[in-house]
């Protein structure tokens, strides 16, 4: 493969790859099902003092 | 990790002893080295290797041994359950260096203004105290800021112990190891002469171990973490990390002359070279000092002033766009140079579209704030935040200006640069970092709150002056610069020699060093206030009841 193929490569096909991913990533964020479980995880800060308590995470809370 | 769960027998399992075997093997190495170079540095510097892994050693045997002492207890419990110590580590490490870098840097600022501050020795010259001023700032204060912050986000937004119980205190330890050979070598004249990559093989090789156990913590803790959705600031964090170990790599591929010498030659030459180098640069400042901090600020913006990001479709489109575009970039540090015209040509349009996700995640930051901004008069350390964000919409939409060529052939290698600069990281970096560790010290060390509001007021004001004086006589002087460079007389000839524009400069460079001073001055009021509320203590007469509920931690110890 030469310079000129890779480079041929990456202007059209790279192009294409990483647009599609773009989109891919603006359709994920306005797909109307997502919005519940994004106003979910936009409240994630708000509640996080304590680690959930279960017995893989380790010991009784005190 | 494995090894903590079997307390009571010790903590010498795989891991443990994984990690000491290591630290052996890098001890004699250490001392191999040591005793074998002929060179000065690289001697101080196999020391240093060798402290570090013998002190490591201590460590490992001191944990095995306070293990078994307290029996079959449980270990996870620094912090309830989430992993504290090492962040509170983390909040001191980056005060220490956070001083460290900005007295050098007002040093060296004087230094320009009045050059017999060199005291003609080497050690103090400008070459070598100005990349230390640089790194100290950057990988430093704002390494060790991110470093905490994104120990404490990841771990409470997953709602899981941080993975490791070695690893992140590894990662911590051998982070400062890295400042300090970097630094010492800067001192000692040794460079690799890349911008913001200046030190050289080894310590690249130290850093890039060091950098993979972080990647490793950061993914493990969240690939057990106990929400079904990753928050947008782990994103901005893993998106750090990630960059940083590519560009970090990429640009640090060198040849050792020996494994005894500190010289190293790199693996490419001339305008290839320039251009991974600014790859690389630029990037550093777009995943290092934006993409990082950005994590920090959809953390802790939220949390202080207590309600959700504005809009979190918004921040994952700001994720997005700030990624795909960001790596593009780096070839408008190379205008008007040997680099082909398309290539140049393409740094700046992507600058330019950078604009989007930039202001997108400005408004997405101060939005959050909508129906609360009286916080912005009663709580200083919003007011902080605040301005941090403000200082990003200003600093990141200068940039893409100074990219464009009609634009950067008159602000190219000018002080405006510098302005630029240090508008980014005074404004925007170092106000985010000082919000989110007025936050974190409270919340890490069990107080109510800190031990004065109204010294964070003064510590916002003081530091606001000092930017507003930086950049301010930075952009007078840069721009003056650039026209006496540019300037012609009747005959064709250059109307200016070069000593003049540095004569004409001298004022404004008092100008910014004042406002350095100032600067230094504000984190100094931090550095006291942190100190106290450390000790527990609340300052007389202050308002508490104006003070923000805070996180709703647990309170241990209330101040009295």
């Amino acid at each position: 493969m030469t310079y000129e193929d890779f480079s041929h490569f990456a202007g059209t096909w790279g192009l294409v790859f990483l647009f599609v991913l773009f989109i891919g990533a603006i359709a994920y964020a306005f797909w109307p099902s997502n919005k519940k479980k994004f106003e979910k995880a936009s409240r994630l800060p708000l509640n996080d003092e304590e680690p959930l308590n279960d017995e893989e995470n380790g010991e009784e809370k005190k | 990790m494995a090894a903590s769960k079997e307390a009571g027998a010790g903590t010498f399992g795989a891991a443990t002893l994984g990690v000491g075997a290591a630290f052996v093997l890098g001890a004699f190495l250490s001392i191999y080295i040591a005793a074998k170079t002929h060179e000065a540095a690289m001697a101080t510097h196999a020391t240093f290797f060798l402290l570090f892994f013998v002190f490591g050693l201590f460590a490992l045997g001191k944990r095995h041994f306070d293990a078994l002492e307290r029996g079959p207890a449980p270990q996870a419990q620094d912090g309830v359950q989430y992993s504290d110590g090492v962040i509170r580590a983390g909040v001191i490490a980056t005060l220490f260096w956070g001083i460290a870098g900005f007295a050098v840097g007002v040093l060296i600022a004087f230094q320009l203004a009045f050059p017999v501050l060199n005291f003609d020795v080497s050690w103090l010259s400008f070459g070598r105290l100005r990349p230390l001023h640089t790194s100290a700032v950057i990988f430093a204060f704002g390494g060790n800021a991110l470093i905490a912050t994104s120990f404490y986000a990841v771990q409470r937004t997953c709602k899981t112990r941080l993975a490791g119980d070695i690893a992140p205190w590894f990662v911590f330890w051998g982070y400062q190891l890295f400042i300090v050979l970097a630094a010492t070598g800067y001192l000692m004249g040794v460079t690799q002469s890349k911008e913001y990559a200046e030190p050289e093989w080894y310590v690249d090789l130290w850093l890039t171990i060091v950098w993979v156990v972080y990647l490793l913590v950061f993914l493990v803790t969240l690939a057990k973490r106990r929400e079904p959705h990753i928050y947008v600031a782990n994103w901005f964090y893993l998106a750090f990390i990630v960059t940083i170990a590519m560009l970090h790599i990429g640009n640090n591929l060198s040849i050792p002359v020996s494994l005894l010498s500190v010289k190293s030659y790199t693996f490419f030459g001339g305008v290839q070279d320039a251009l991974i180098q600014w790859w690389y640069g630029h990037n550093a400042v777009g995943f290092f000092l934006t993409a990082g901090f950005l994590g920090m600020m959809y953390y802790f913006v939220p949390k202080r002033a207590e309600r959700p990001v504005y809009s979190y479709r918004l921040s994952i489109i700001h994720f997005w766009a700030l990624i795909f575009l960001y790596i593009w970039a780096g070839p408008h540090h190379l205008h008007f140079t040997a680099l082909p015209d398309w290539a140049q040509t393409l740094g700046m349009t992507f600058s330019i579209m950078l604009w989007m996700p930039s202001w997108g995640g400005m408004i997405n930051g101060l939005m959050t704030l909508s129906g609360a901004w009286d916080k912005l008069r009663t709580d200083p350390v919003i007011r902080m935040l605040v301005v941090s964000i403000a200082f990003y919409g200003m600093s990141t939409f200068e940039g893409p200006v100074m990219s464009i060529k009609a634009v950067n052939s008159l602000s190219h290698y000018t002080d405006w640069t510098i302005g630029h600069v240090h508008s980014g990281a005074l404004g925007w970096v170092g106000f985010v970092s000082f919000g989110a560790i007025y936050c974190l010290v409270p919340w890490l060390w069990r107080r109510k709150e800190l031990y004065s509001l109204a010294l964070v007021s003064w510590h916002f004001w003081v530091a606001t002056l000092g930017i507003v004086l930086y950049i301010t006589s930075m952009w007078v002087s840069g721009i003056m610069q650039g026209l006496m460079w540019r300037a012609y007389n009747d005959l064709g000839l250059l109307e200016y020699s070069f000593v003049e524009t540095v004569e004409a400069m001298h004022p404004f460079y008092i100008i910014r060093g004042l406002g350095g001073v100032l600067f230094l001055l504000g984190a100094l009021i931090m550095v006291y206030n942190v100190y106290r509320t450390i000790r527990g203590d609340v300052r007389q007469g202050e308002k508490l009841d104006a003070a923000p509920a805070g996180s709703g931690q647990i309170i241990a110890t209330p101040a009295e």
